[in-house]
């Protein structure tokens, strides 16, 4: 055949190679050379699931769990599944109507497309999930998915524990570094919020490959890149669960708080803040209406007023100027005051409870203004000093090491660190020549001396230790160990400024007539020696002057002391007849396991029975609640003009319903716009009251 | 008598090719098995290769039929094809035009005739083989001169005529298919300035759509002032040379100015033009296209700017392959059926991401090899007759092959024609079947003159 063709057989075959090489040449710059498409498939298809771990746990310490973890579930629907359902039935279980179920069904599609599963119910109740879980064969689409949540078996400690809620833009800032992504949860207050690192434990990847639409195939790489999910850590606190529910029980209907501390080791041993709230209620899905309605309550429920805010201490003080004193050598036991019911030593008066002469220790049991007020001025102007500013610090050292006017470094976020003046505060309100007399309302707790209650309950604690105390703590170890050294700070034994131990026994044994004959003698605890001081401060609101606060600070037993206790219920009066009452049950409660004989648990109920709301938190509430009950009526009388205009539109009576809607509204919303005016001024009050619940005012 | 019947079949049969054949559709039913796999509970290969619900298992099943086939053929007389090659032809075409009577709508083309039982048959694939039956037919004449303008011309409608039906039913893919011919045609004596100027064309055209119109008019004036300053002596000795020159610079920039604009603007579907512009990386305004404007004006819905979603997943999937690729069933992107019609176009994405460079190069060796292979067979012809056959054989499939693998590494505009032997469907299947086995029949009687 044509033989001048061959050569054009070789030139086809040339083609062919060449076109060849030309493809090859683009699979390697695809396939080698390009990075960006390994990248874009990772991206199209691979998901990360993240596996949260259980958090841990927390118990008390008597291995009782105050927090666990339970399983709540979620109602999740793939919409593209879920077709041709009895819808009915299902909201009927639900307790919806079709057209919210239409709605509900709208949103989930636009959030999260139709083939994807989505939550359609948030943390069902368990009733509800029961009466679901019997009948979900009969929604297919429709899934009930487990999930994580808290609960607290004894419904109890909840400022101290702590909520966890799922993480905002902010937090997420904060913690940048920690990994957390949007959507996860993580402790916000309590302990929930100081162990974080160790509750959250260790949470997994799971790589698993989506498809186009976004679903899940199954796992990438057989499981070869991911990580397991450790569970959290548990913590065993200090806290005496008993206790502490005795505490809120005891705190019912007072605004106050109680911290108890074991003096041998800084464990606490409850902690109460009054009004608290149950900690249940900050978990499942009516979460968010309820933080919003305790956020709003006057009463100010979900600050811990153990260490969030701060006090002038009152007569509590006075056992720690007599201390100083003595120590100092400035006051000896022989000195003695005569109190003929006030003091006038800087001329204006300071009133006083107790008449006679007194040493110490009685002046510590009667809680004798003059004493102190001369045994503090004595401390300023002591001759050992070369000037008042000296002296004045010389006494703040001892304050300091005491525990007092520093954040004394408790587990838990947003502790305050009280106020302990200094020379220059001083020198800046009365200039460079103060006197001792223009700072003398310290001497019995009333100046500008503040402190957080659980700063008193810690000066208590090493009244009783005679010079030492452990850093305050709510947790003594964790489970596997203190990885992070987040207990360390409380193994330290912090010593105060030497006082000879015969200071102490002087003072003890004051305390102790505080007990038997002094002001405390109606909170004596049978058959227990226990060293107390009243306390009553008083305070105003905004110039206003309030209700006295009663303070109570205490240990047991004198010889071996077990038991540290500061006790304050805000605006109740006499400290002896609230706050000493409670410390004296708790303490029996404690020491003996039990409250004995009728009368004492009568007392118990009687306490718990006792209305200390301050008044104006009271009127706060009642203009809160008629606001609400203001809103409540505009939001019927909407919904009725609404559904008048729904029916009549559909008869036809446009006209009509023109005016009654015009008519209906108007009084009612002039109405509620004078309240709001009113409750603004309520609010301010409040957060005022939250900075500065005292005010110095001379007297006890 | 059956071993002698068996000896009479495989005589002569070029094994290679057979056995080549079946790797390559072993690799497709492999592609095809990767792209419908779904790991579940209780899965078991066998009952699902058997059931006959699964695309691998169709595909399986369609391999049967086709080995059936082939063994038909193998068994026919090579002078049955010489014989009824013309009437082939008229059948293909007749079923063409069939096509617009009884024509099937699959995937927006009327190409598909359905043959009941929930099959559909493409004419146009069963044409092809029709096609270069004819055109070995008309070329093996012995009054055909092929270096005669009027044989070419003939030769050129006959490969041509199911192109412009094709493109009639709005399957421009497969119209393009018949361009292969030429490659025959260039091999049996079509003169290569042909092939030249057709790739000229190429490129002008590619350059129209890259480059800015008026420095592309600009520079093809400044070369065609070159060529003149360059052989000013030739023109000044032949007045017809400059005059050549000088249409040629017409032409190339009436094309340019013109007649590219023209044909994407009112030739071409907006999805078209789209897809090429999207090739050389522009983007194209739809609002300049006549039947997108058409179809705003009639109120249909809007002509949708079609994005390059298939390429980019497409290279997607075949570039995150790497050297080795990502293993069998390991495939991301396959498994996530990011990839629109993978099991069909294109199926070499699964390829590429799952085996990645090494099982592309090895896959288009075999292909290669194939392709030499069927040279060699073209050239040991001693009749004219099986030689243009064998080589529309390998033009045939090294244009498909070429085109589908071009599309999906983003080489050539996406057009829907299958990669021979691989892409899952039957038609597509059976038809290269037939056009490989034809050729191994002829190859067995090579000792034979056909004419």
């Amino acid at each position: 055949m044509s033989v001048f063709n061959q050569s054009r057989s070789g030139v086809i075959q040339i083609i062919f190679g060449t076109v060849f090489l030309v493809i090859i040449g683009q699979l390697i710059h695809l396939q080698v050379f390009s990075d960006e498409y390994k990248i874009m498939a990772d991206n199209n298809a691979i998901y990360r699931k993240i596996i949260y771990p259980e958090r841990g746990i927390i118990y008390d310490r008597k291995k009782k769990a105050l927090l666990e973890n339970t399983v709540m579930y979620d109602l999740v629907v793939t919409p593209s599944e879920a077709k041709g359902i009895d819808t009915l039935s299902l909201c009927n279980l639900l307790g919806i109507d079709t057209a919210q179920f239409r709605k509900k069904m709208i949103e989930v599609i636009v959030r999260n497309g139709r083939v994807k599963p989505s939550v359609f119910e948030a943390l069902l109740s368990p009733e509800m999930y029961a009466r679901l879980n019997e009948n979900m064969y009969k929604f297919p689409g429709f899934m009930l998915n487990d999930r994580s949540a808290r609960i607290y078996p004894f419904d109890a400690a909840g400022n101290v524990l702590g909520y966890i809620a799922s993480v905002d833009t902010g937090f997420l800032r904060r913690h940048s570094d920690e990994g957390y992504e949007s959507g996860d949860y993580a402790g916000m207050t309590g302990l929930e919020r100081s162990y974080e690192k160790v509750l959250m434990g260790n949470r997994g990847v799971q790589r698993l490959i989506r498809d186009n639409k976004g679903r899940l195939q199954g796992p990438f790489e057989n499981k070869a890149y991911d990580t397991t999910a450790i569970a959290g850590k548990s913590l065993y606190s200090s806290i005496d669960v008993e206790l502490q529910l005795l505490g809120e029980k005891l705190m019912t209907n007072k605004v106050g708080s109680i911290v108890a501390i074991d003096p041998k080791t800084g464990g606490i041993l409850c902690m109460v803040s009054a009004p608290n709230y149950n900690p249940n209620f900050l978990t499942g899905n009516q979460r968010q209406k309820r933080f919003a309605e305790l956020y709003k309550d006057p009463r100010l429920p979900l600050l811990n007023r153990t260490l969030g805010t701060y006090y002038a201490p009152g007569s509590t003080f006075k056992t720690f100027v007599g201390i100083v004193g003595m120590a100092e050598g400035s006051i000896d036991d022989k000195m003695t005051v005569g109190c003929g019911g006030a003091y006038y030593g800087c001329g204006r008066r300071m009133g006083c409870h107790a008449r006679g002469t007194f040493t110490l220790k009685p002046a510590i049991a009667q809680s004798c203004n003059s004493y102190f007020a001369v045994a503090f001025r004595r401390t300023i102007e002591f001759d050992k000093y070369p000037s008042y500013d000296s002296a004045l610090n010389r006494f703040n050292q001892y304050a300091y090491s005491f525990g007092m006017g520093r954040k004394l470094g408790v587990d838990l976020p947003s502790e305050k660190r009280g106020n302990i003046p200094t020379v220059k505060d001083y020198r800046k309100i009365f200039g460079p020549k103060w006197k001792s007399c223009n700072i003398v309302s310290n001497s019995i707790g009333q100046g500008e001396v503040l402190t957080t209650l659980t700063q008193l309950a810690n000066v208590m604690a090493t009244i009783a230790n005679k010079g030492w105390y452990y850093t305050p703590h709510l947790i003594d170890s964790i489970e596997g160990g203190d990885v992070y050294n987040l207990l360390d700070s409380f193994k330290i034994k912090h010593h105060t400024l030497d006082v000879p131990e015969s200071v102490f026994e002087e003072v003890h044994d004051g305390m102790q007539g505080t007990m038997e004959f002094g002001t405390g003698a109606a909170a004596a605890v049978p058959g227990i020696v226990v060293c107390g001081k009243t306390g009553t401060v008083e305070n105003a609101d905004h110039g206003v002057k309030q209700a006295d606060h009663a303070f109570f600070g205490a240990f047991a037993p004198r010889d071996n002391p077990r038991i540290a206790i500061a006790v304050m219920c805000e605006n109740a009066g006499y400290g002896a007849t609230s706050a000493a009452p409670i410390a004296s049950l708790l303490i029996e409660k404690y020491l003996k396991d039990s409250i004995a004989g009728k009368e004492r648990q009568n007392k118990v109920e009687s306490l718990a029975k006792m209305n200390l709301i301050p008044k104006r938190m009271k009127v706060a509430m009642a203009v809160m609640d008629s606001i609400q009950r203001m809103k409540d009526l505009e939001m019927q009388i909407q919904k009725a003009a609404k559904e008048a205009e729904d029916t009549t539109q559909e008869e036809g009576y446009i006209p009509v319903i023109d005016t009654a809607k015009r008519n209906i509204p108007k009084p009612v919303k002039s109405k509620p716009l004078k309240d709001t005016s009113k409750r603004a001024g309520a609010v301010a009050i409040l957060n005022d009251e939250r900075k500065h619940s005292s005010k110095k005012n001379t007297k006890a | 008598m059956a071993k002698s019947y068996n000896k009479e079949v495989s005589k002569g049969v070029d094994w290679v090719v057979v056995w080549l054949y079946a790797l390559l559709v072993a690799i497709g039913i492999l592609c095809i098995f990767m792209v419908g796999y779904k790991p579940s509970a209780g899965f078991n290969t066998v009952t699902t290769f058997l059931s006959g619900k699964t695309n691998y298992s169709k595909q399986f099943i369609f391999f049967g039929v086709c080995i059936t086939m082939a063994t038909f053929i193998l068994l026919a007389d090579s002078k049955l094809f010489t014989a009824f090659a013309n009437l082939f032809y008229a059948f293909g075409i007749l079923l063409m035009l069939a096509t617009f009577v009884l024509g099937k709508n699959i995937n927006g083309s009327r190409s598909w005739i359905p043959m009941g039982g929930g099959f559909n048959l493409q004419p146009a694939e069963l044409c092809k083989v029709f096609a270069a039956l004819a055109l070995a037919k008309f070329l093996s004449r012995q009054e055909t001169d092929f270096t005669k303008v009027k044989s070419q011309v003939i030769a050129v409608v006959i490969a041509l005529t199911p192109a412009v039906l094709s493109i009639a039913q709005n399957e421009t893919g497969l119209a393009l298919v018949y361009f292969s011919f030429f490659i025959v045609m260039y091999r049996e004596g079509l003169p290569p300035a042909l092939l030249i100027i057709g790739f000229s064309f190429g490129v002008l055209v590619v350059a129209t759509l890259l480059i800015e119109k008026n420095v592309l008019a600009l520079s093809l004036t400044a070369i065609t002032a070159a060529v003149i300053y360059f052989m000013r002596r030739q023109v000044k000795r032949s007045k017809p040379l400059l005059v050549m020159i000088l249409s040629i610079w017409v032409i190339c920039v009436g094309i340019q100015r013109f007649a590219v604009p023209y044909i994407f603007n009112n030739v071409f579907q907006c999805y078209q033009s789209t897809r090429i512009y999207s090739m050389v990386g522009k983007e194209y305004d739809c609002s300049q296209n006549r039947s997108a404007i058409k179809r705003i004006n009639e109120k249909e819905k809007a002509a949708k700017k079609p994005d390059d979603y298939n390429v980019r997943q497409s290279k997607i999937a075949i570039g995150s392959g790497g050297w080795n690729g990502k293993g069998f069933l390991k495939g991301t992107q396959t498994r996530g059926k990011y990839v629109p019609a993978q099991d069909t176009d294109f199926i070499f994405t699964s390829l590429g991401e799952a085996f990645g460079l090494a099982g592309c190069a090895a896959f288009l060796g075999i292909y290669l090899f194939l392709l030499l292979r069927i040279v060699r067979i073209a050239e040991r012809q001693r009749s004219t007759f099986s030689r243009v056959y064998a080589y529309s054989v390998a033009s045939i499939i090294f244009f498909h092959l070429v085109v589908n693998v071009c599309m999906t590494i983003g080489l050539f505009p996406i057009i829907g024609i299958p990669l021979p032997l691989i892409s899952y469907g039957g038609s597509s299947l059976l038809g290269f079947t037939i056009l490989i086995f034809i050729m191994v029949r002829l190859d067995a009687d090579r000792q034979m003159v056909l004419r």
